[in-house]
């Protein structure tokens, strides 16, 4: 009896070796019957937590990605609301598919040069006149407006800022319509100037400033900046007001360019009624 | 003793990671898939005594197995390797023993004794590993060809990071 145990003592490592492998073939073998043991596979607790976590940390990655799909399928959307369809109402009964005729068109972009401490900002964008950009569009952020564009190449436009001494956008009052005209002084690239609204008028801080319909460059109510402050300059029958924009300018990426289809149309109508009038 | 506990625990957390996270997506040509982790057995100290190299290998084996759904497969390649460690370097022993106080390492062994070592640890735990993870003998050569593709890139790795990792520690 005590030469047995001499005897396993002896070859203790080589019977633990033995009993490790046993445990190991039976976690084999059991696995290929029973598909999975349970508490060691990754769907257990430790390893499913690692592998999510990686996974949250690898999306990191592919979020630019992510974001121009989004992008795409904003623009598709946009395309489809009612605000780029403008009323046809002499067709009303007659066919139903002419009830909203297609006013604007939204084009999406990726702003690929920007700067906000010039006078005058200038904006690049990754879009030309091969995806239908063309010169005096609209160009809107989810945000609010961005800017106007200028020069147009094949495949590259510049915009003109609202930061920019040449900007001078029409906008209005949401809430009770009145119209007048925003610029930028140059210096905070967050804060515009709006002025011509009369006196008489009930404003508040905090008032909603949008385009208006009179510019055949935006669409209407596209948001330009809420009312930081007001003041009456001495002997002026007029506010300045200053609108925080809600654009920011320092990060806005992603773009929509906004083609008025009906521009053309409306142009030569009031050069024509100009005209008659002279 | 504590800091050697601490270096081996860093050294099984580290390389676990690292073949989780990043060389198990390393597949070329469906064939060669090194296992670095193994370098954390092939590294442990002279003097640990064969149950407890066995038991670590054991852990290790079956953490990577819990991160693959292998099952047992990794676990069983590695308790061998730690088993026929001591043999091997009893094998390759310097005619006076090893130091004490160093581990199986390049920086302490030289390239040659180390690349010796390491390529039979390496091919023994491979050897097991893809013959138990193919489970039948009619695929012979094409397993066997396995083993030796994955078995060089492995010892590659495994002589790479002795250069990168374990080189410049001394140098402080």
């Amino acid at each position: 009896m005590i030469n047995l145990f001499r005897f396993l003592w002896k070859h203790i490592n080589f019977i633990f070796f033995l009993l490790l492998e046993i445990f190991c073939v039976y976690l084999i073998v059991s696995n290929n019957s029973f598909q999975k043991a349970r508490f060691v596979s990754s769907s257990n607790y430790l390893a499913g937590n690692i592998y999510s976590t990686i996974t949250s940390i690898r999306e990191y990655f592919y979020l630019k990605e992510t974001n121009d799909a989004f992008a795409l399928e904003n623009t598709r959307l946009h395309n489809l609301t009612r605000d780029v369809f403008a009323r046809n109402s002499t067709l009303v009964y007659l066919v139903k598919d002419s009830v909203f005729k297609q006013q604007y068109k939204y084009i999406n972009a990726k702003i690929i040069n920007n700067s906000v401490n010039k006078r005058n900002n200038y904006l690049t964008l990754n879009r030309g006149s091969s995806s239908g950009i063309g010169p005096e569009m609209a160009v809107i952020s989810s945000n609010g407006i961005v800017g106007i564009t200028k020069d147009v190449s094949e495949n590259f436009t510049s915009v003109l800022s609202v930061l920019n001494k040449n900007a001078k956008i029409s906008a209005k009052i949401k809430k009770n319509n009145y119209f007048g005209s925003l610029s930028w002084d140059g210096s905070d690239y967050r804060l515009g100037t709006f002025i011509d609204i009369p006196t008489h008028v009930n404003i508040a801080v905090g008032d909603t400033v949008v385009t208006n319909a009179f510019s055949d460059i935006f669409p209407e109510n596209i948001l330009i900046g809420k009312i930081e402050s007001f003041d009456i300059k001495p002997g002026d029958n007029f506010y300045t007001i200053i609108v925080r924009f809600s654009t920011n300018f320092k990060n806005v990426t992603h773009v929509y360019v906004v083609t008025n289809i009906m521009k053309e149309e409306r142009k030569k109508l009031e050069q024509q009624s100009q005209q008659n009038d002279k | 003793m504590i800091n050697n506990i601490l270096k081996h625990s860093v050294r099984f957390v580290f390389l676990v990671l690292l073949q989780v996270l990043i060389l198990n997506n390393i597949q070329l040509n469906g064939f060669i898939n090194p296992y670095l982790y193994i370098l954390f057995i092939i590294m442990l100290p002279f003097e640990i005594p064969v149950w407890l190299l066995m038991l670590l290998a054991f852990v290790m084996g079956i953490s990577i197995d819990m991160f693959l759904n292998t099952m047992g497969i990794h676990a069983a390649a590695c308790v061998f390797m730690a088993y026929t460690r001591s043999y091997v370097l009893n094998f390759f022993s310097p005619r006076d023993g090893y130091e004490s106080n160093t581990e199986p390492s390049l920086e302490y062994l030289g390239l040659t004794w180390f690349l010796s070592y390491s390529s039979i640890m390496v091919f023994i735990h491979h050897f097991v590993f893809f013959f138990i993870e193919a489970f039948r003998l009619t695929e012979f050569f094409s397993t066997f060809f396995r083993v030796i593709v994955s078995s060089v890139f492995t010892i590659l790795l495994i002589i790479i990071s002795q250069y990168v990792a374990f080189k410049g520690k001394d140098k402080r």
